[in-house]
């Protein structure tokens, strides 16, 4: 695997853990909005 | 080429790529008139509710977008322009873009119904069905209807805002997506219109192909007739005020005048009348919602419902 496809693989990655990242803050976000109205 | 054509990649995908597939113009416009729903709705919505809405409506409609390039990309790889999008030419495989498009699709549906409610949810799923099923895998290849029928999927993310809100539909919504549903295919005729040998070349029925481009300046007339009065009705049934009309009754007012220079028009090579129909019709549709959102932001009231 070359450098830039290392460098997209690891971008990728990072992407990735963000996206799950905000998924749980939005079901953490949205639980409490629902718990407390 | 068959729907089972392999695209595999040249390179590793970056994550440029993946935005790339979400078509993020497509999906801007789909937010905004969406927020329109959502802000024009009569009761009241927390704003972490209503973001979250906004949310899934953008990653459907990039989801659908996805699936919209995985089903079409043998067609996309024959025309100018969409050659260059990341399945074509060779940076996503087209299996990962499939897997990238059902996942956001199932992932937007299911959220839409935990978070906001189950009107919305299943107004975004009917939408996907549209986009996806019904345009994509079904009518693009065999009808120059494609964009009348599939252009429903376009229209409705104002009555998913308004589901989002009030948990139900009525008059005021469904009057939004016909005004959208209205609007769609003078747009895209307008664009096929200099585009139309694009299409040919990859066997896409697209009006001026298989009706011609004389038929196309009429229906494109005639649907611009339908609009531009369906436009102010908005402002009759008592959901918009002054400013909304101003802008339903002048831009739309130019938009008629482009229908009519493109009936008229002579050079079918460059069709620059088609050219400003296509970017005022853009300016139609932003500024009917826009003044839909500063109206009930600014508190403008709106006209006292003749209905």
């Amino acid at each position: 695997m070359s450098d830039i496809d290392d460098k997209s693989r690891r971008r990728r990655s990072i992407a990735i853990a963000l996206a799950l990242g905000g998924l749980v803050v939005l079901f953490y976000v949205m639980t409490m909005v629902r718990v407390h109205p | 080429m068959a729907l089972t054509a392999t695209f595999e990649p040249r390179r590793s995908a970056t994550v440029g790529d993946y935005f790339a597939l979400l078509k993020p113009r497509v999906m801007s416009l789909v937010i905004f008139t969406g927020l329109a729903g959502i802000v024009a709705a009569p009761g009241h919505i927390d704003p972490a509710t209503a973001f979250t809405a906004l949310l899934c409506i953008a990653v459907a409609a990039g989801a659908s977008g996805a699936l919209n390039m995985a089903y079409d990309a043998d067609i996309d790889a024959v025309m100018s322009r969409t050659a260059n999008r990341p399945i074509p030419s060779g940076h996503i495989a087209r299996g990962e873009a499939l897997g990238f498009g059902w996942t956001l699709s199932i992932a937007a549906v299911t959220v839409m119904g935990l978070f906001v409610n189950y009107a919305a949810a299943a107004l975004l799923a009917f939408t996907l069905f549209v986009y996806v099923g019904v345009y994509t895998l079904w009518l693009k290849r065999r009808t120059p209807q494609n964009i009348v029928i599939g252009g429903l999927s376009g229209a409705l993310p104002p009555a998913i805002g308004w589901a989002a809100v009030t948990g139900d539909l009525s008059l005021a919504p469904v009057l939004l997506v016909a005004i959208i549903f209205l609007w769609t295919p003078p747009h895209f005729w307008a664009l096929s219109l200099w585009r139309s040998d694009d299409y040919a070349r990859a066997g896409v029925p697209m009006m001026p192909v298989v009706r011609g481009k004389t038929s196309t300046r009429r229906q494109i007339l005639a649907y611009t007739a339908l609009l531009v009065p369906l436009g102010l009705a908005p402002a009759a049934i008592g959901l918009a005020g002054p400013l909304y009309l101003a802008c339903a009754g002048g831009i739309g007012a130019w938009f008629a005048v482009e229908a009519v220079a493109t009936l008229l028009e002579r050079d079918a090579i460059k069709e620059p009348a088609a050219r400003r129909l296509f970017r005022v019709s853009l300016v139609y549709m932003f500024a009917l919602f826009a003044a839909l959102i500063v109206e009930k932001l600014a508190h403008i009231a709106p006209f006292a419902s003749w209905l």
